[in-house]
């Protein structure tokens, strides 16, 4: 039959997914369990209001999808017509020759002479002893010339075909790239919108989670929803149409044999579910172990001067076999079994062949149906199981592109930072007064950590914020800088309430060092001129040379046209610091936010940053994050941090007098050493 | 190439494989007869108006499609069968090499690198064999056979099929050509977004206290349009793969029924074995479009595979010798002999010409700017690394004698980046002497001042420990390191600047505790602090990886620049303190004193 029987034709380009190349990302690991949204609905609705806009381009790439499928439908029915004119041509060939062989020798059949006329003229015994369907077939033959095929019939209805072959092709190509505009702009505005987002939200909310789980928004949800959009839109309409279709023309060429092709569709979905039940179980645990083997293999590399150092090398290959072997189990179980699917299908399918080749030629034979016919049916057949197959997976589908689609629209839809004072009052020039009045803050409402901080800081002054590791000497700094809103109290900058400043006017006024030093992937100058966009190169360089900084970025290949890596690591910790140092430098602002810790720097760079912090606070309001004794003495106030409280206040020497939670920290900091040294 | 030589871990499922080959010629001998039959039934049964014929034939195309269909389930078995069962070989062999590794290759390979190779490449290859060994093996039995039953039913249409699949192939080709440099491109465009999302959120408190959100925005927004755009460029294209394949399937048809009617007509086919034919074209397509694929496929899957063989080839550095020497003492004695040391293919030498003896009963301690070499020297020991010239001498014999596992046995070591590993707090401590008692462990961990913040954790010593740590702090971390070391009770300490998480005053109790515990030991302390080996019984002084002086504090204030210069910028504290102890005209030392007696 004119059918393609695509033994593992699934494999065949559907749907390429051109991000992750032929077919490697899902592979034959299908048969995972999907992902549940929680409100499907709610989440659909949010994802057709990002499609309202180019309803004009998905009506049309409906449009193309059912035209392009009908025009497919229609093509086996008039493939089947023409094997019909062949066998029709061929069939009365034979019995012309059958008629002619049985003439007298040397007869010739006059011009005009039809089988009825021939048949008047034999003997009635002669009559009798040919079969009924031959009669009819010589009764209207025409004897006077041999009947061939109807080349001309054929032709047309061939040119016929390759034009609607044509434009089904055409069509469908039509839909797919249309198509591929909208999804790639849907998923260019979900990007633009979070990354628009990200600026809106609360600090708190970052804090509260991992770089990777928003990061996973932007891409991996991101990428399900839109590869959804690419290919499950145009899917479902192309097999709902396709389901349809086919079987409205299989039900007009013999209902008998429509039943028996449906039947073999609850055969196929029980046997796969009966799969797929199974599957799911092994691909959980394969899932798991997988989970256990990278986590472990991820440990142990990680770890791996400790595992030796601990002669854990044996250990460690003993715990990875284990795992290992439970891997082994569950992958080729779950392998196998998904597997499966495809022979199994192709098993039901070549049942469903036989039984309509069988019933079909017998259905023939009856003169019910013409072999085009058996030729069409076929074909339609194996055009219907996938899209039933696609069907039946376009839930699942459906599912976890929502429950993609709800991470993303859940993240849109966060509460957003407190919104800006009515009118927000501008401080012309900041003279960098602070004072904080009653201030009390705690991270979550049930535990309030600074319990009504009274200061007050003159312009020009200096706050030391000590306190051991984890103090929380960071909160100082996100209040300041409306990362985050006191709960009560306030906090004014030269006699104004903060919150009455818009956040952007707020924190031009400070500069900040922090000991994590954010430098981006671009020039060294680019990241210099970060603080002042519209910098000239002379300003930053005179900064850079403030900040101790000019000297070594001359000695780098490409100065300060340098690109800094992604991983910002071609420059040292200490050089990072002081570009950050020239940053401050050039942002030029009456206050500063600091951070002494000067880890994994060398002693001559270190001295260089404690010079150049030294020069940039000068004149300024500063709070520092203090490691450093002297400057911790010098300090006009110093707050003292313990488990996120300030637990005292005061100069250092008021601080020693009061000899509580400073003086020891002081004491076992600085005077036992001195005195085991010279002891 | 040396993707070649994991073919030998084959070599176990010789039998399955041969098994698979039979399979898949049984599956493909019986798909491509059904055909046959078929136009079996067209010609004699329903022209020739046989019945019996119809439901013979029937019957045995049923039979055929259920050997077909078993064979197939048994080459899906035997397929998951020996990927996944490859897989975990080449699982098992490439973890136990990169166990074997010294710290060398994981500084070629890069630790990220060779977890990806454990990890991802494996279960790429597993995935791609899977379908490879299903795909490759059948495709070219069924294109080929497909061909020649196709060419013997009617050899004049035999151009038909060739046209058709030369169209098909030259379509893919010029497709892929195009596509796959777009691909590549692709991959770092997606990865200059995550580049700039991940800068944004690390940045956040940076950008939001310059203000500089919109900068940021549109700095995101041209990654996204640049990934937009190629990414519409490859779909776009990708596109046409679908309408074009089904475009050659149904011209074929086309071109069959036409070309074939005319041979019927002529008598020299019959009507069955058009469209017998017309199957066989369908076929060899399919195959030569799953041909194809493989041959797009694999390139791309090798990739891994290429990856893993580069481990899998590559020799550990350090082995233990032939025939190992076990140290006759057990004192923890270490010497180095003019010891060099040079990373392989580094034009300086990392440490000159080191000596220096580090004795039982004393800490040595060793300082230096960053870069100096410290943390190699220590390093050198365990035989981390090995040395590039001289010697060094534990107990009196060359570490390079020992079995590795003998020789760290006999050391405790802190590495300075605290390492646990998932489990909990008592594996942890237990990782250093998996035969320590609950009473040892306990004791370890009071030593490292680690006991007070355990009592607080809800199930004390049997707290969980997630990978890596990451559910303790930093301090409490290098606490428990500490601990395991401590809990190993060894010979020799090596603390690699363990103590830099450590608030002051944990530092200060945790080394008056330590010193009791490190009686009679050798113990090697790394430090940025000048405060934490202040009292240390031997100073070595590294700068540029040499030594540049060696001796006690005072010594070395008195004869060393390079160490008077590191006390100076850390101790202006002490200079300070002196100050408020008002005893400004007396000697440094003597400040110190009273400044220790004032407070």
């Amino acid at each position: 039959m004119s059918t393609a029987r695509p033994n593992s034709a699934p494999i065949a380009p559907q749907n390429p997914r051109p991000a992750m190349g032929m077919g490697m990302g899902r592979g034959p690991m299908m048969g995972g369990p999907a992902e549940k949204p929680k409100n499907f609905k709610g989440t659909m609705r949010t994802l057709v209001k990002y499609l309202r806009p180019f309803r004009l381009s998905i009506t049309a790439v409906l449009i193309f999808a059912i035209a392009s499928t009908m025009f497919a439908i229609v093509s086996p029915k008039i493939l089947g017509n023409v094997t019909n004119k062949i066998v029709s041509g061929y069939v009365d060939g034979k019995v012309y020759d059958q008629v002619v062989s049985k003439l007298p020798r040397g007869m010739q059949l006059p011009p005009g002479m039809t089988g009825a006329k021939l048949l008047k003229l034999m003997p009635p015994s002669d009559i009798q002893r040919i079969p009924a369907k031959e009669l009819e077939t010589i009764k209207s033959l025409d004897l006077s010339k041999r009947p061939t095929i109807d080349f001309g019939g054929i032709g047309g209805l061939a040119m016929l075909l390759v034009g609607l072959y044509l434009l089904s092709a055409l069509f469908s190509y039509l839909q797919g790239w249309i198509m591929s505009g909208v999804s790639q702009k849907v998923t260019f505005n979900l990007r633009r919108d979070i990354s628009l987002k990200i600026s809106l939200l609360p600090l708190r909310y970052f804090d509260n989670r991992t770089h990777g789980e928003v990061l996973s928004r932007v891409t991996n949800d991101v990428d399900t929803v839109s590869q959804t959009l690419n290919q499950s839109l145009s899917q479902i309409v192309t097999s709902v149409t396709t389901i349809i279709g086919i079987l409205i023309i299989m039900l007009t060429i013999s209902w008998q044999m429509t039943v028996v092709a449906l039947l073999v569709l609850p055969v196929s979905i029980v046997l796969i579910k009966l799969i797929v039940g199974r599957s799911q179980g092994y691909f959980v645990q394969q899932q798991v172990s997988l989970g256990k083997i990278n986590g472990h293999v991820e440990e142990m590399l990680s770890g791996h001067t400790v595992m030796k150092a601990f002669n854990g090398e044996q250990r460690s290959v003993a715990a990875f076999r284990s795992i290992n072997t439970e891997l082994y189990g569950s992958a080729w179980r779950s392998q196998f079994l998904s597997g499966l699917m495809m022979p199994i299908m192709q098993f039901v399918g070549n049942l469903g062949y036989v039984a309509v080749a069988v019933l079909g030629g017998w259905l023939a034979v009856n003169g019910k149906i013409n072999i085009g016919d058996i030729q069409a049916f076929i074909q339609y057949m194996n055009q219907f199981t996938q899209p039933i197959a696609q069907t039946a997976n376009i839930a699942n589908v459906l599912q976890s592109t929502a429950a993609a689609a709800e991470r993303v629209f859940e993240f849109l839809a966060e509460e957003e930072e407190v919104a800006e004072a009515a009118q927000p009052v501008a401080l012309g020039k900041a003279r960098g007064g602070v004072e904080f009045e009653n201030v009390v803050f705690g991270y979550s409402p049930e535990k309030t950590i600074i319990k009504g901080l009274n200061a007050s800081i003159r312009p020009g002054q200096r706050v030391a914020i000590v306190g051991p590791t984890g103090a929380g000497k960071t909160t100082i700094v996100n209040l300041l800088m409306r990362f985050y809103d006191v709960s009560e109290g306030s906090i004014r900058v030269d006699g104004v309430d903060i919150r009455d400043m818009r956040r952007s006017d707020l924190r031009r006024l400070f500069g900040m060092v922090l000991q994590d030093t954010w430098l981006f992937n671009g020039t060294i100058e680019d990241n210099i001129a970060y603080g002042k966009s519209k910098a000239t190169h002379k300003e930053v360089v005179k900064a850079a040379e403030a900040a101790h900084a000019d000297h070594f970025i001359h000695a780098l290949p490409g100065g300060y046209k340098m690109e800094l890596n992604e991983e910002a690591d071609n420059v040292s910790q200490g050089e990072k610091q002081l570009i950050t140092i020239a940053r401050a430098m050039l942002a030029d602002t009456p206050m500063l936010i600091l951070d002494e810790a000067t880890s994994s720097v060398d002693t001559r760079t270190e001295t260089l940053i404690q010079s150049a912090m030294e020069r940039l606070m000068k004149g300024r309001t500063s709070f520092v994050i203090a490691h450093r004794l002297s400057t911790i003495r010098n300090a006009d106030l110093i707050l003292v941090m313990q488990d996120g409280n300030i637990v005292e206040q005061g100069t250092h020497d008021q601080l020693l007098g009061q000899n509580g939670f400073y003086a020891s920290l002081y004491n076992s900091q600085f005077a036992e050493p001195l005195v085991a040294g010279v002891a | 190439m040396k993707t070649l030589k994991l073919l030998k871990y084959f070599a176990p499922y010789k039998w399955f494989l041969i098994l698979m080959l039979i399979l898949t010629y049984g599956q493909t001998t019986a798909t491509l007869a059904l055909p046959d039959y078929m136009a079996r039934i067209i010609n004699q049964g329903i022209v020739g108006q046989d019945s019996n014929v119809i439901f013979s034939n029937g019957l045995i195309m049923l039979l055929i499609a259920l050997f077909g269909g078993a064979c197939m389930v048994g080459v899906g078995y035997l397929a998951s069968k020996v990927a996944t069962g490859f897989a975990m070989r080449l699982r098992d062999e490439i973890f136990t090499k990169v166990e074997s590794f010294s710290l060398l290759e994981f500084n070629t390979f890069s630790t990220a690198s060779l977890i990806t190779r454990c990890t991802n490449d494996i279960q790429q290859i597993q995935t791609v064999l899977g379908m490879l060994l299903r795909l490759a093996l059948m495709a070219p039995f069924m294109g080929v056979g497909a061909i020649i039953k196709a060419y013997q039913l009617a050899p004049s249409m035999a151009w038909i099929m060739a046209i058709a699949i030369g169209t098909l192939i030259l379509i893919i080709a010029t497709l892929f050509i195009t596509a796959i440099p777009k691909f590549t491109q692709l991959q770092k465009l997606v990865d200059r977004l995550n580049l700039v999302t991940r800068e944004i959120l690390t940045g956040l408190r940076v950008i939001r206290a310059f203000n500089t959100e919109s900068y940021e925005e549109a700095k995101f927004k041209n990654a996204n349009q640049d990934l937009t755009d190629v990414n519409l460029f490859v779909n776009r294209l990708m596109v046409i793969m679908q309408p074009a394949m089904m475009l050659i399937l149904n011209l074929t048809s086309i071109a069959v029924v036409w070309v074939g009617a005319q041979q019927i007509n002529m008598g020299s086919l019959q009507i069955g074995d058009m469209l017998a034919f017309m199957q066989y074209a369908m076929q060899a397509i399919f195959a030569f479009l799953m041909i194809s694929i493989i041959f797009i496929m694999v390139p791309r899957a090798s990739v891994s595979a290429e990856r893993v063989a580069e481990v899998l080839d590559t020799e550990a550095t350090i082995k233990d010798p032939k025939r190992p020497i076990k140290a006759p003492l057990n004192k923890g004695l270490v010497e180095f002999k003019d010891v060099t040391f040079g990373y392989a293919g580094a034009e300086e030498p990392v440490l000159h010409h080191l000596n220096f003896t580090a004795v039982p009963g004393e800490t040595t301690a060793f300082v230096g700017s960053t870069g100096s070499g410290k943390s190699t020297l220590v390093n050198l020991i365990p035989r981390f690394y090995d040395v590039t010239d001289g010697t060094i001498l534990v107990d009196e014999v060359n570490v390079r004698d020992m079995r590795q596992e003998d020789l760290r046995a006999r050391i405790g070591y802190v590495s300075q980046k605290a390492v646990l590993f998932s489990g909990n707090v008592e594996d942890n401590i237990k990782y250093g002497d998996p035969k320590a008692t609950r009473d040892e462990v306990s004791h370890a961990a009071e030593i490292a001042q680690a006991s007070d913040f355990i009592g607080q954790l809800e199930d004390g010593l049997e707290s969980p420990i997630s990978q890596g740590g990451a559910n303790v702090s930093g301090g409490q971390k290098q606490r428990l390191a500490i601990a395991r070391a401590l809990a190993k009770k060894p010979e020799i300490y090596i603390f690699d600047d363990s103590f830099s998480s450590l608030d002051f005053k944990t530092d200060a109790n945790l080394r008056k505790a330590l010193e009791k515990e490190t009686k009679g030991k050798t113990v090697l302390i790394v430090a940025q602090r000048i405060s934490t080996i202040i009292q240390a019984e031997k100073i070595v002084v590294l700068e540029a990886g040499s030594i540049v002086g060696q001796g006690t504090h005072s010594e070395l204030l008195r004869t060393c620049a390079v160490y008077r210069e590191i006390a100076s910028s850390q101790l202006s504290e002490a200079e300070l303190a002196r100050a408020l102890s008002e005893t400004d005209d007396q000697a440094y030392q003597g400040g110190q004193l009273s400044t220790g007696e004032a407070l």
